[in-house]
């Protein structure tokens, strides 16, 4: 394994083996992501009665759900990590080590999409016998590049997240569960990004959200794939993560010149 | 011609805003020896540290540490150093083998489980490897702590108050591995104390700051005989209460 391997998959494991110990917390990362399934399913449940396009397309809902939260767990598995650092009081130890600042994200990225697999895969597999939905099913192939592209799109949200914290303190820390939130209503999750009012729709454009969103009611109402709406997905996620990288960048050396790396912690 | 030093500071400066914590300090750490920075609170010793690892930029001049120049070349010599402070810990739901493992994987130590047993039979850790960091004593979590600064076998240590908060057994017992890791390593160290007692044992140069500056350096044998004390504490007690020099 060359260097820059090993440093990652230490900085893996050194959150691997706080996942491994603690079965309360590998129960929390799935717990979550079930209970937003469960209600959704519910929700889908009462409104297929009612709704002929629900009743067409049943996963509609569900799929919406379970793919916001795997933007939104990748995002918080980038921001609790760098966190738990912080709280540990251990980021010093990790930036006087040989441990590039790129070696710490690619970690940290890496961490975070265990944590969504364990967290929002769990979510997916109880929907089969809960709902008789299996997302794998419902989206087929597209499934795989939906849940990329917000994977992306949480990473690059995380690492912003991690950045503003480092800059702002542990005081700014409810960021993380807090401001991906702002992009929901947005991302048009559960509706149409026409359905925005028109001065919202450009801003909705700009986040890869919307285009997965957009792609996923195609293939399930349409029947089609379209793969120009994946690629706008792609093309705002190199957008979305050269600002995150920027400002990781910026924020870190920030960080460095008013001694923030040395003196964080709880 | 003489080897290379350790570490060269020059003109190093560090301001926060209208504060200078650390003002025009320039001093040279010879290669194998052992240096302590030496000052009340506030003198600067951990700002002085944190610039010479990267964690701090300065404000002005020059660091070079094992030939690298710092912080712009700092992963060529970051493989070759470690630290040591109070101000940072290791995760404490991790296990003391885990901690250790983690940190071989960064500095890329080869046959990390091979260097871990041999530091828990140096520094008595074997009892309590597998018990996480956060149930030991805060002796154990010392030596757990000086393990980890010593798991890439570092030729340069850089300690913040290594001592702080130890009662005088465990102390004394990890000033022995210090001098014993010194010893067969050719190791240089260099630690900020206000542990008089320490510095004589360790050092044999000190770097006498007071408010961001150099006051003064020497041998502890050197300074106390220069000051006519009968101690390094009386020398630094008559540094520390002398009025401050007006500019101008």
């Amino acid at each position: 394994m060359s260097g820059s391997l090993r440093r990652i998959h230490a900085v893996v494991m050194r959150h691997v083996y706080v996942l491994r110990s603690s079965v309360p917390r590998l129960l929390e990362l799935v717990y979550w992501p079930t209970v937003q399934m469960v209600l959704w399913g519910m929700i889908t449940k009462f409104v297929a009665t009612e709704s002929s396009l629900v009743a067409t397309a049943g996963g509609l809902f569900l799929a919406a759900v379970l793919l916001w939260d795997t933007l939104f767990r990748c995002q918080l598995g980038v921001s609790l990590t760098f966190l738990e650092e912080m709280w540990s009081r251990h980021l010093g130890h990790l930036f006087i080590s040989p441990l590039r600042p790129h070696e710490l994200v690619l970690g940290m990225y890496l961490v975070s999409l265990i944590r969504t697999l364990i967290g929002v895969g769990g979510a997916a597999l109880l929907a089969i016998p809960l709902f008789d939905f299996w997302i794998g099913a419902a989206l087929g192939p597209a499934l795989v590049a939906f849940f990329a592209a917000m994977v992306v799109f949480g990473w690059a949200m995380g690492l912003m997240i991690a950045a503003m914290v480092l800059r702002l303190g542990l005081a700014a820390e409810s960021l993380a569960w807090g401001f991906v939130f702002l992009l929901q209503p947005l991302s048009g999750v559960f509706y149409p990004v026409a359905t925005l009012p028109g001065f919202l729709q450009p801003l909705a454009w700009m986040l890869p959200s919307a285009w997965v969103f957009e792609g996923m009611r195609e293939v399930l109402l349409e029947g089609r794939f379209d793969a120009g709406l994946l690629a706008g997905a792609f093309l705002a996620n190199l957008v979305w993560l050269a600002v995150a990288a920027v400002v990781f960048v910026v924020l870190f050396r920030q960080a460095r010149d008013r001694g923030l790396l040395l003196q964080v912690g709880e | 011609m003489s080897p290379r030093p350790a570490i060269v500071a020059r003109d190093l400066t560090k301001r926060f805003g209208a504060v200078e914590a650390v003002a025009g300090l320039s001093f040279v750490v010879p290669p194998g020896s052992t240096t302590a920075l030496l000052g009340a609170n506030g003198a600067g010793k951990t700002t002085t540290l944190a610039m010479l690892l990267g964690l701090l930029a300065p404000s002005a001049g020059a660091i070079e540490v094992l030939g690298a120049r710092m912080p712009d070349e700092r992963y060529r010599a970051l493989a070759r150093i470690n630290f040591s402070s109070p101000y940072v810990d290791l995760p404490l739901r991790l296990t003391v083998r885990q901690n250790l493992l983690v940190h071989a994987g960064l500095y890329g130590v080869p046959r990390p489980a091979e260097r871990i047993a041999r530091l828990a039979a140096e520094l008595d850790l074997a009892p309590f490897l597998d018990r996480p960091t956060g149930r030991l004593s805060a002796g154990q979590k010392t030596r757990v702590a000086l393990a980890k600064a010593l798991v890439n076998e570092p030729e340069l240590l850089l300690l913040d108050e290594p001592t702080a908060s130890l009662d005088p057994d465990t102390a004394d017992q990890l000033r022995g591995w210090l001098e014993r890791y010194r010893a067969a390593r050719g190791a240089t160290i260099l630690l900020a104390s206000h542990n008089m007692a320490e510095v004589e044992r360790l050092a044999d140069h000190v770097l006498m700051l007071k408010r961001g500056r150099l006051v003064d350096e020497g041998s502890p044998a050197g300074l106390i005989a220069r000051y006519g004390r009968n101690d390094l504490e009386e020398v630094f007690l008559e540094i520390a209460r002398r009025p401050a020099e007006v500019p101008g």
